[in-house]
């Protein structure tokens, strides 16, 4: 356990001492979602039905910006080596370092929320879902960005070979977790997308850590 | 005693066919350095020994623990081209995590290995506003605290000026005197008592 926070604690201090690499897919999502208002139609009637997808998109896009520098540095400096032939397990080395970029890239998007739904005119109920669907699916988009970002983690400029790997695999969540959000405004039930969405939490806090160990061991042969 | 044995070792990169049935054995005390041009596999043998890298054929045993084992993984430390720290982090918090992978101490005394080294002035600046001379030392001023027996030192003295290279070998020699044992490349002479050579 002691290797789990002590990673955790070691990529934040980097992180806090380095901003741009955490701060940029940040602005990427403040300002993507308040560029839409200006866009499409500041009418309250159209943003509302539009926010969830608006959301949930810009969210993935910005996760997705953010999993370049997941184990890019360390890759750079020979500590994944390290980390790779330490006697500790890999896996969890490698879930401390996914839960500080969760803290980096998911936690401020969900902290922000609220502020950009009421720029898009979201109920206060339809906000609460919101942050509900964030809370339990954006681990999920780290965890499983850490499997397409051990993969590519040698290869140079491979923004666009992530992308094509891990999107489709974002697709279940952004199907769900607008869902959840589109039938909360019309006020149907939500349990069933919520479970949807806690199954793939569940299932990527099991799998993906064994994954990416596993790729990333490959990947540095 | 301890003793580590390579046997008919043969890896390959792409097509290119770097050492074939490559054995040798060394044992506690001794201090083994790898020779050969550019190219001829000398940090791939050390990966390989390391875990980190496959090989096309061959054995490798250490005592009786299989290779990436724990307790393997426990006796080696690899370091390699790379000084392995983080330019954001400070030298003793980079010294602190890698004796943390190392061997999950945090009780070592990491200021103490730091004036070992010359760089004590230095322990909390952080390691991207020093020179490469000096991120050498900090990397490797972690010989001063592992308890790991065998060390695989990838080019250990690049970088390093005359003073620092011959604290580096005098370390290594006690070590060795204290019953561990040592695996180098490097292109430059050696000063180390009991050194055998072999090249690829």
């Amino acid at each position: 356990m002691n290797i789990f926070l002590t990673t955790i604690s070691r990529d934040l201090k980097m992180a806090v001492r380095n901003p741009s690499s955490f701060l940029n897919p940040l602005m990427f999502f403040v300002i993507s979602i308040s560029l839409f208002p200006i866009a499409i139609s500041p009418e309250a009637e159209t943003l509302t039905r539009m926010a969830p997808g608006i959301f949930w998109v810009i969210t993935m896009l910005s996760v997705l910006l953010s999993l370049n520098t997941l184990f890019h540095y360390d890759f750079d400096n020979g500590v994944l080596e390290q980390m790779i032939i330490s006697h500790h397990s890999l896996s969890l080395i490698l879930l401390a370092k996914t839960t500080a970029h969760w803290i980096l890239s998911g936690l401020p998007i969900i902290i922000l929320s609220p502020f950009l739904g009421m720029a898009l005119f979201l109920s206060s109920e339809s906000i609460i879902i919101l942050i509900l669907t964030l809370i339990i699916a954006t681990p999920c988009l780290s965890l499983i960005g850490s499997i397409g970002a051990s993969l590519v983690v040698g290869i140079k400029n491979s923004g666009m070979l992530l992308s094509l790997l891990i999107l489709p695999l974002y697709i279940p969540i952004l199907i769900f977790a607008t869902s959840a959000i589109s039938h909360a405004q019309s006020h149907q039930a939500i349990d069933g997308q919520l479970y949807f969405l806690g199954f793939f939490l569940v299932l990527s806090l099991i799998i993906t850590p064994f994954l990416s160990a596993l790729s990333l061991k490959i990947s540095l042969e | 005693m301890s003793k580590l044995k390579v046997n008919n070792l043969s890896c390959q990169k792409g097509y290119n066919l770097l050492f074939e049935n490559l054995s040798f054995e060394i044992n506690s005390g001794d201090v083994l350095k790898i020779s050969g041009p550019n190219g001829s596999g000398k940090t791939s043998l050390l990966r390989i020994i390391a875990g980190l890298s496959s090989f096309e054929s061959g054995e490798i045993h250490y005592d009786s623990y299989k290779l990436n084992s724990e307790q393997y993984k426990l006796d080696f430390l690899y370091l390699g081209h790379l000084a392995s720290l983080s330019p954001e982090l400070s030298c003793i918090e980079n010294l602190r995590y890698s004796s943390l992978l190392d061997a999950n101490d945090l009780n070592n005394d990491h200021s103490m290995a730091l004036k070992q080294v010359g760089l004590e002035k230095y322990e909390n600046d952080l390691v991207g506003t020093l020179s490469a001379g000096q991120k050498k030392r900090i990397a490797l001023s972690i010989l001063f605290i592992t308890s790991s027996k065998v060390w695989l030192l990838d080019e250990p003295f690049s970088a390093l000026d005359s003073k620092a290279i011959k604290i580096f070998e005098n370390k290594i020699e006690d070590h060795c005197k204290q019953g561990g044992i040592c695996i180098l490349t490097t292109h430059q002479e050696c000063n180390i008592n009991n050194l055998r050579e072999i090249s690829l």
